[in-house]
């Protein structure tokens, strides 16, 4: 192999890319806080809600979970606006983020929920406690901390599944990637550099979600 | 020794050239003679050049040819060519001209003679008719769409105001469904996609608002043809004054000529 490394570029772009890494960072920050709110809330949905929710949330999760992301995003940024709702790069990209990560999470979370013995429910009213206490106190809790690896997996599938949000020309990490190449024509020091970012940013949301995970479950399960 | 060698090598070349030229003393009257115009035409190219439904060859550059060669009173025979080897077919003399969206430059009118325009070709930024843009200092605090890395990115992204915005989408289609969705108010692109995009009838017309870079097409033909580049050139200036080039314009790209071509 001859091929002649030139990473000269870095210096002139560096800015590109750590703007882009922002954008990034702020995509799956609001794309994970709210994505699993919505999860949690479907997951009650289909779980525990009234009957009438039931298909709806249904139906939106399935709809969600069918299509590719890449299409939900179009959809959004040029569909919508037919319709009259305008919405910027970086709102559409939030947006199609939390509405992917709200479907794939509410599965997940509700397989925690289903999981959980029906004495804890019990136990729960015996407290003459309401069904929203017993819940969030009883059910929800520990509901997450059996599927926190799951759930930290779904999160960091979508911080990568955020490059695609370069295609609406949102300025993402993938965006200053693939612009330093088009004007450098460096594809193979572009793409590299890029990657390793995606991997450092990938190994650094797993420890943080453990962290968090460590806070919000203290206590470990007896078993 | 060596240099023995390339002279006897050079006085060779030196004599086919003369034989060469001796075969066809002027491509006008070989044509005329022929009963057909050999012309090099793109296929891959709209909407200058492109297959039609029934295979057939259709756009700006085969009507051109059709016009030429109904002027000079024989057949067109087209000739497929990629934009690689558009040149070399000319000079091989496999073909009589070259319409086949050529912009001149420097390196190819060293081997080849054009004749005078005949297709506006440029990039500049359009918007719809009510946005008032009418030079690159109008731009500022605006948002402009452009496909990224194209030439018009590059040569906007020189010129641009400090305070514009440019959005820079995948590929032509996404700064296409950027224009028509309202999610930016102009795009810098090509005559040729504007004239994609009015070819679809949109609600938001793209207007050319100024330019950027132009590079209006020529038709090529060998050098030393002076009959043959005066009757061509005789026909380009007789379709401007009469309208016909006009027709293929609309027709073709949906808009006049521009004044200056």
């Amino acid at each position: 192999m001859s091929y002649h490394f030139e990473f000269n570029w870095l210096a002139q772009y560096y800015p590109e890319i750590v703007k882009g890494i922002g954008i990034t960072l702020q995509l799956i920050l609001i794309g994970a806080v709210l994505g699993i709110a919505l999860g949690i809330a479907c997951a009650w949905a289909r779980a525990l809600g009234p009957a009438w929710l039931k298909p709806i949330v249904a139906t939106y999760v399935e709809l969600i979970r069918n299509t590719p992301f890449l299409i939900q995003l179009f959809f959004i940024f040029f569909g919508l606006p037919s319709l009259g709702l305008q919405l910027g790069e970086l709102q559409a990209a939030n947006i199609a983020m939390v509405v992917n990560l709200g479907a794939y999470s509410c599965e997940i979370i509700r397989a925690g929920i289903q999981s959980t013995a029906k004495g804890q429910f019990e136990a729960g009213a015996s407290l003459a406690m309401t069904p929203f206490e017993t819940f969030r106190h009883v059910v929800l809790v520990p509901s997450l901390q059996r599927i926190w690896p799951a759930l930290s997996s779904q999160v960091v599938i979508v911080m990568l599944g955020s490059s695609v949000v370069s295609q609406i020309a949102a300025e993402d990490l993938t965006f200053a990637a693939n612009f330093i190449q088009s004007r450098t024509f460096r594809a193979f020091e572009a793409y590299m550099v890029s990657t390793a970012i995606y991997l450092i940013l990938a190994i650094l949301l797993r420890q943080a979600l453990a962290v968090i995970g460590s806070f919000i479950f203290p206590r470990r399960a007896a078993r | 020794m060596f240099a023995n060698k390339l002279l006897v090598a050079a006085a060779l070349f030196v004599g086919t050239l003369g034989l060469a030229s001796v075969s066809h003393a002027d491509a006008l009257s070989d044509i005329t003679a022929r009963g057909t115009l050999r012309v090099a035409v793109p296929q891959d190219f709209p909407p200058f050049g492109s297959v039609g439904t029934d295979m057939a060859p259709m756009g700006y550059d085969i009507d051109m040819a059709n016009l030429i060669a109904e002027k000079l009173g024989v057949k067109t025979e087209l000739v497929p060519v990629t934009s690689a080897n558009r040149i070399p077919y000319l000079q091989t003399n496999k073909v009589d001209l070259v319409i086949s969206s050529l912009g001149k430059n420097a390196e190819r009118e060293a081997v080849i003679d054009f004749t005078a325009a005949y297709a506006p070709f440029f990039n500049g930024v359009f918007a719809p008719a009510d946005v008032a843009v009418a030079k690159v200092e109008d731009l500022s605090g605006k948002i402009v769409g452009v496909t990224r890395g194209a030439v018009e990115d590059l040569e906007l992204t020189k010129i641009a105001p400090a305070d514009l915005t440019i959005k820079r989408y995948e590929d032509n289609n996404g700064t296409i469904s950027a224009f028509l969705s309202g999610q930016v108010e102009l795009v810098a692109t090509g005559n040729v996609v504007a004239a994609a995009i009015l070819a679809k009838n949109p609600p938001k017309r793209p207007e050319l608002k100024f330019l950027i870079k132009n590079s209006p097409c020529y038709i090529g033909l060998n050098k030393n043809e002076p009959a043959l580049l005066e009757k061509v050139n005789a026909v380009i200036t007789a379709a401007k004054t009469d309208g016909t080039l006009n027709g293929i314009a609309q027709k073709w790209l949906g808009t006049d000529l521009p004044a200056d071509l």
